[in-house]
């Protein structure tokens, strides 16, 4: 990854089948690797939010969201560095109940690590912690190192940018003005 | 009451139509007046209405489906229009790909229609079935499967929409089975609007002005037209933009017939076997103009040596495209028609004599060393040239030039002559052997009453030479000439070049041609002496139909000059050692 920066790629795209392999599929032809993905409904009703974050160079970075930008349900296309982003992962640790409750640490790990527990069964104990990779990782290895983990898990990053506002709403307002100058024309959504 | 409700549905009933028909009803309100195709076992229902529609919407039966997607690009080349291929599931639309893929390259509008097994049938690896949508997504501008008949009118209204608007380029119809039985109540509004798309950006009066100063203080210009003129109709400002400001103008090779041949400021062609003049002056302008074009590396070669004195700018529809391969100083973004328009309304009248004057030198040495050994040898065997202008002047300079890939498709490009715009019609990002002939075909329908020269080579015509059948079928006038030297030239012209002369698998035994064409019903003739060719290009011309003129050219003719790929666009072979 030398001389490679993390970015955080930021999709809104119209809710329709098959769009991720059209994201993606310009990710691979640089042969981009995804280090994380998530999607989900976004604020705006009908409309998707993407989340992915991959190793680039910036020159490569404003090519690939041009590209993506340009795809016909993309609405828009950005991307930012870890500065300009709030952003959070979260993720899940199984545990043996037997094991956890011997460590007699339990307190300690919660207070230090901020720890939240989901589940507690006879075999086994479900925690959960959000934070950055660096965060959810060190808990990670602190567990393994004393306890062991038995499953173990962590979602793609979900970011928000650090500017006052997401300027999709504006667009969007803008692209219907744009319709309702063309009056008499069809709006072709899926 | 009862009664009433069942005479209503009864009603109701009478007006739908099936989805087949929605479909053809459809095509015929987007202006669509040809389609070439194929059918097949997923199709039948549209082949079946199609029956029907056949006084309205001409069906062309080309022999595979390749053919059908290279004579919509032909077709939709010369006339501007979309050009639609209608073919069936599974290898109907796998045998599309090609032609889909190099639609996208070359910003050609077209719909390609497949039809899909039942959609409760997707996935279940059905006979016939494919993925076509995920198959297609990197090469469309828009893929869509449809999978109920309600879907039909707006979404074949908003495939022709996004084909033929902003940088025009290929869609997918996927037509499931069930669609295309299925009955809907027709109702057709044209789309002209998509939330997520915008075709063209909005211009930006700060870009117009920046680039506006920067041409007025150059005192060498040189302006590189790509196809974007010609898909935004922008030919006349263009040469108003060229003119106001006394800027000479190279082209890339899909971008030639924006500006006539012997057009004063137009320089000729750009690139590996581009002139000599201009790629030696892109790397001696000051500010470098380029308009619609998207500095393919056949164009620039080695890029940390291209242009680098100069400053430049870049007119593009596609904002993906500015600074994709050269960085840049000036980007206008926006459709060239007006984006040109409004530029020159700030350009100051102005000359640029001298610079332009150095541009002669280079146009006498090519001249001589290149040119006039290639088109006026006067011994040896035929030059692939000399045939290709020879056929050119015998047509006023007026006709469509379709070439195939390879020696025949350089040697045409440079030797043809324009007059008129949307006049070449070749596979310019793609390179796809054996688009040629189904590419004639296509451009024949698009320009009935112009004559349509394709020049192919041996090797590519027996990659589609089937289409000779729907050539016959059509009593289609096309004139095929094939530059015959029975090698894989421009394989073989690299391969004595750069790897020492060592001719693997370019030595080609070819049929009799000319017996191919008889039994297709086809005029043919071969040619193989020069005091013989004015008299087979007359023939050839006059003949009432289609025409295969089999011009046995030197075996081992090259295409000078040459920019080594990679090489430094100045550092030009002449072949004259």
């Amino acid at each position: 990854m030398t001389g490679k920066t993390l970015y955080t790629v930021i999709i809104f795209s119209e809710n329709t089948v098959g769009l991720l392999n059209q994201i993606t599929i310009i990710f691979t032809r640089r042969q981009l690797n995804i280090e994380t993905l998530s999607v989900s409904p976004s604020a705006i009703k009908g409309i998707h939010k993407f989340t992915i974050t991959t190793f680039a160079d910036q020159d490569t970075m404003d090519k690939v969201v041009k590209q993506i930008d340009k795809r016909v349900n993309i609405l828009k296309a950005y991307y930012n560095t870890d500065e300009d982003l709030v952003y959070q992962e979260i993720a899940l640790y199984k545990v043996s109940t037997e094991q956890f409750m011997q460590t007699g640490k339990v307190e300690e790990l919660i207070r230090t690590y901020n720890v939240r527990i989901l589940d507690i069964n006879e075999s086994c104990v479900v925690l959960e912690k959000s934070g950055h990779y660096e965060e959810t990782q060190a808990l990670f290895k602190e567990l393994s190192r004393t306890i062991g983990v038995l499953q173990f898990i962590r979602s793609g990053r979900v970011a928000i940018t650090k500017s006052k506002v997401e300027r999709l709403s504006d667009m969007l307002s803008t692209m219907e003005k744009k319709l309702q100058d063309k009056q008499g024309i069809t709006n072709g959504e899926e | 009451m009862v009664k009433y409700q069942l005479s209503t549905k009864k009603a109701m009933d009478k007006q739908k139509i099936t989805g087949s028909e929605a479909l053809l009803k459809t095509l015929l309100a987007e202006g669509v007046d040809t389609i070439f195709g194929y059918p097949g076992g997923q199709v039948i229902p549209v082949y079946d209405c199609l029956y029907d529609y056949q006084d309205q919407l001409k069906h062309v039966l080309v022999r595979h489906e390749q053919g059908a997607t290279h004579a919509a690009q032909g077709y939709a080349r010369v006339s501007g229009k979309v050009g639609v291929a209608l073919v069936t599931s599974g290898p109907g639309a796998t045998n599309t790909i090609t032609g889909i893929a190099d639609a996208m390259m070359d910003s050609t509008p077209m719909v390609v229609i497949s039809g899909q097994v039942p959609s409760a049938m997707l996935g279940t690896d059905a006979f016939q079935e494919i993925d076509v949508i995920g198959i297609t997504q990197p090469i469309t501008k828009w893929a869509y499967q449809i999978r109920r008949p309600e879907d039909i009118a707006w979404a074949v209204s908003r495939a022709f929409h996004i084909a033929s608007s902003g940088r025009p380029g290929p869609v997918v119809i996927d037509f499931a089975k069930d669609a295309q039985v299925g009955l809907v109540e027709y109702v057709y509004e044209k789309v002209g609007y998509v939330r997520s798309y915008q075709p063209v950006p909005d211009m930006e009066p700060e870009q117009i002005a920046a680039a506006a100063e920067l041409i007025n203080q150059a005192k060498k210009p040189f302006a590189l037209v790509g196809q974007g003129v010609v898909l935004s109709g922008a030919e006349k400002e263009l040469m108003a933009f060229l003119e106001k400001a006394d800027i000479p103008a190279g082209s890339t090779v899909l971008g030639l017939s924006a500006m006539p041949s012997d057009y004063p400021l137009n320089k000729g062609m750009l690139g590996m076997h581009g002139n000599v003049g201009p790629n030696m002056k892109t790397n001696e302008c000051d500010v470098l103009i380029a308009i619609g074009m998207r500095f393919d590396d056949r164009v620039t070669g080695n890029l940390q040596t291209y242009a680098k004195q100069a400053k430049i700018i870049h007119f593009d529809i596609d904002i993906s495209e500015i600074g994709k391969n050269v960085s840049v100083d000036v980007p206008v973004v926006g459709g060239a028609k007006e984006t040109l328009a409004a530029v020159t309304e700030l350009l100051q009248p102005a000359s640029h004599t001298e610079w332009i004057a150095g541009f002669e030198p280079h146009e006498k040495e090519e001249y001589e060393k290149v040119i006039s050994r290639e088109v006026y040898p006067e011994k040896g065997f035929l030059k692939m040239g000399e045939v290709i202008r020879k056929i050119s002047e015998a047509a006023e300079n007026r006709a469509v030039l379709v070439t195939d890939v390879g020696q025949n498709q350089m040697m045409g490009v440079r030797y043809f002559k324009y007059t008129q715009t949307r006049s070449v019609v070749t596979s310019g990002g793609l390179g796809t052997m054996g688009y040629g002939l189904p590419a004639a075909i296509g451009a024949k329908f698009g320009a009935p009453d112009r004559t349509v020269c394709l020049f192919t080579g041996d090797g590519g015509m027996q990659m589609t030479i089937q289409e000779l059948g729907t050539i016959m079928q059509e009593k289609l006038n096309v004139k095929i000439i094939i530059l015959n030297n029975n090698f894989l030239g421009m394989v073989r012209q690299w391969q004595e070049l750069f790897f020492q002369e060592r001719y693997s698998f370019t030595v080609m035994a070819n049929p009799d041609f000319v017996s191919i064409a008889k039994a297709y019903g086809l005029g043919s003739r071969v040619v193989e002496n020069r005091e013989d060719l004015d008299e087979a290009i007359t023939e050839m011309l006059q003949y009432d139909g289609a025409y295969v003129l089999v011009a046995n050219v030197e075996d081992r003719g090259m295409v000078y000059p040459m920019v080594p790929a990679g090489g430094t666009i100045t550092n030009i072979i002449m072949g004259d050692k």
